[in-house]
């Protein structure tokens, strides 16, 4: 998979995740329409949008855990909305996810959630699987006594991190990630930031995130795509910052969003 | 996995020269690929050199799993004493060696388990002792359920909350019907037939009447709508409760000072108190009529002589024995499944172990408790 990997960064035109009018409708409520949206490969890419705006829908849409009424999805050139199980589960190993509360498996250590896709997909020693959790948490800046700890004794921050640590621990080709930096304090958002952008370099990660984060768009993100009025508006951010719309105006124009970009 | 993962395998060779330990490293060293070479890179003898020099030019695919095998084996070297002269590894994998370098790793230690006659002892002892606290702390609970429910009926500010206690009526009581009538009406059929089959031999057959009244009214009708709620209603409270409990909605309603005795607690316990009597009654005649039917055609006892036949076995205490546990199975299920609905951790698992745990509880109760009513009505004369 990793040589893969390397053959594919040469082509980097090819988009990764390639979406074509989709529509979705939710309780009888118009949630996207007709978006359309290129992931490139090894690119950061920053969903933002109002709260309820349809972030996180998208986002499920992508990974398959809801289906969109009308249009297409494809991830690594294959359709995800009707792929069989076996390459549904091929698409999943190259993928990892960070939903916006955690998602961790209340039942097992915090160890034991991050080696859940190692048992699962690869095989090895209990040691080295151990050895690589420590190593994903201590990535995440999770400290040896939470290993052990069970997602009820963890602060919100914490949770966010080990599912951090849990999400990368395969080293997938696309993160999704939901909101990862709300909950942290700057200094564990910014370190996060660093840690996305060098994981993405060193392994042409391509990052799909969903964000509030004014200084994680800032720092990482090569492209923003803005969700409003149920249609995307993609660009960089100097693009889409001229963008007359009265909502991106109020987030890049407003006191956080001059201080962030230092407008 | 796919096929990709197969492609080529991780290697490493080591060579002895003079006082020069030199690791060459190639191939895949991702995540799916680790176990090859794992064992082997623990396993290696520095045997008396004094420098090493690893040399992983040759790695085409890096991941965070293959850079903490090489870092570990680095680390391992220089426990051993060894100067590290060379770390090699190719360009584009540097940010993501710098990102694991920067941590100071240790892998966490493994719990040890102990299978021994000290172990057992230790959980037998635990096990006991956990028993105990658990009949402790359900005996507490029951008094102090009780003193509020008598405070509820003085305390002016709280009132009884009539909306969700009709609510659990109609959820325990109202839509139990179908599947509680529907039992004890095969109940009452298989009472009858197995009753008929043994009296007939000494030409008693219309005993069976006798048998089945008593036997339903007495015992069974209300023995057997209890178990039945104790697994559909008691299960139900603790699920209910305990996903409360994981959600921090029970934390939530106490921190907007509800109280959760009033809330959740009384309403549950009241419905099922009201409910279960009018079930056992619903129930006895169900398994009456099952009875009957089946007298009728095993032993071709019509109605009217059912009828006469039940009038002379039974009289209104037969009845009233049977009604009178059934609030008090119902208090004491209802009970339980509140009390370990409430004990549930902040996790999925601990709510499917108390939620059996809760039927379990409550169905032993209930056959303690019927036992003990037998008892006592034969003392009393009943
Ligand atoms: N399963 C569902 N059924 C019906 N409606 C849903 C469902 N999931 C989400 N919605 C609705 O879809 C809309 C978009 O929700 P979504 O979770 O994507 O918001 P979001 O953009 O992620 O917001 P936030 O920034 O607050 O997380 C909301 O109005 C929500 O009520
Ligand atoms: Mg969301």
């Amino acid at each position: 998979m990793a040589v893969e990997t390397q053959q594919n960064a040469q082509n980097t035109d090819e988009p990764v995740i390639s979406i074509r009018g989709l529509v979705t409708n939710l309780g009888g409520r118009l949630i996207h329409d007709h978006i359309d949206l290129d992931v490139r490969r090894g690119e950061v890419i920053a969903i933002v949008g109002g709260s309820g705006s349809g972030k996180s829908v998208l986002l499920r849409s992508i990974v398959g855990l809801m289906r969109p009424q009308e249009g297409t999805i494809e991830v690594f050139g294959e359709d995800a909305l009707a792929t069989d199980e076996t390459a549904l589960r091929r698409l999943q190993q190259r993928w990892g996810v960070l939903f916006q509360e955690g998602a961790l498996f209340s039942s097992q250590t915090v160890a034991e959630n991050v080696q859940v896709p190692l048992r699962e997909y690869a095989k090895m020693s209990q040691e080295l699987m151990n050895e690589i959790a420590a190593v994903k948490l201590a990535m995440v800046g999770l400290g040896e006594d939470a290993a052990t700890k069970f997602p009820s004794e963890l602060s919100g921050g914490m949770k966010k991190r080990a599912s951090l640590a849990r999400a990368l621990v395969l080293d997938p080709e696309i993160v999704f990630l939901d909101e990862p930096t709300s909950g942290l304090d700057p200094i564990a958002a910014n370190a996060f930031d660093e840690l996305i952008r060098n994981l993405q370099k060193s392994l042409n990660l391509t990052v799909f995130m969903v964000t509030h984060d004014l200084d994680t768009l800032r720092s990482i993100a090569d492209r923003v795509a803005v969700l409003v009025n149920r249609t995307l508006k993609v660009g960089t951010i100097a693009e889409v910052m001229r963008d007359k719309d009265p909502w991106i105006q109020d987030y890049f124009s407003g006191p956080r969003g001059r201080a962030a970009l230092g407008s | 996995m796919g096929s990709a993962m197969n492609a080529s395998n991780p290697w490493f060779r080591v060579d002895h020269d003079g006082q020069t330990l030199r690791l060459t490293a190639g191939g895949p060293w991702t995540v799916y690929h680790a176990a090859a070479v794992d064992a082997g890179l623990r396993a290696i003898a520095t045997n008396n050199a004094s420098v090493a020099e690893i040399d992983a030019s040759q790695v085409d695919a890096l991941d965070t799993t293959g850079a903490w095998l090489l870092l570990r084996t680095r680390a391992l070297f220089k426990d051993a004493g060894l100067k590290i002269n060379r770390f090699d590894i190719p360009q584009n994998y540097q940010p993501l060696i710098g990102v694991i370098e920067r941590e100071d790793l240790v892998a966490p230690a493994e719990v040890v388990t102990h299978v021994s006659l000290v172990a057992f002892l230790e959980r037998l002892g635990r096990a006991t002792h956990a028993v105990m606290i658990q009949g402790v702390g359900i005996l507490g609970y029951l008094g102090r359920i009780t003193v509020e429910w008598f405070k509820l009926m003085y305390a002016p500010q709280r009132h009884v909350r009539f909306t969700a206690t009709v609510n659990q009526i109609e959820q325990v009581g109202i839509n139990a019907l179908p599947i509680v009538g529907l039992l004890m009406f095969l109940i009452g059929v298989v009472l009858a037939y197995q009753g008929a089959d043994q009296l007939s031999r000494f030409g008693l057959d219309i005993l069976t009447v006798n048998a089945l009244g008593i036997g339903v009214l007495r015992e069974l009708g209300v023995l057997i709508t209890a178990i039945i709620i104790a697994g559909r209603s008691g299960s139900a409270f603790t699920a209910e409760i305990g996903t409360m409990k994981v959600n921090e909605e029970i934390d939530a309603m106490q921190t907007m000072g509800l109280n959760i005795d009033d809330v959740l607690i009384l309403p549950r316990v009241t419905g099922l108190v009201i409910a279960l009597p009018f079930l056992t009654f619903f129930a006895d005649v169900m398994a009456l009529i099952g009875g009957a039917l089946m007298c009728y055609f095993q032993l071709g006892i019509t109605v009217p002589a059912f009828i006469r036949q039940l009038h002379e076995a039974v009289n209104v205490n037969t009845f009233l024995v049977g009604m009178i546990k059934a609030p008090v199975f119902a208090y004491v299920i209802g009970m339980v499944g509140c009390y370990e609905g409430l004990n549930v951790e902040r996790n999925a698992a601990s709510v499917g172990k108390l939620t059996t745990r809760a039927v379990v509880e409550s169905v032993f109760l209930v056959i303690v408790l019927d036992a003990g009513f037998s008892v006592m009505f034969s003392i009393l004369g009943f």
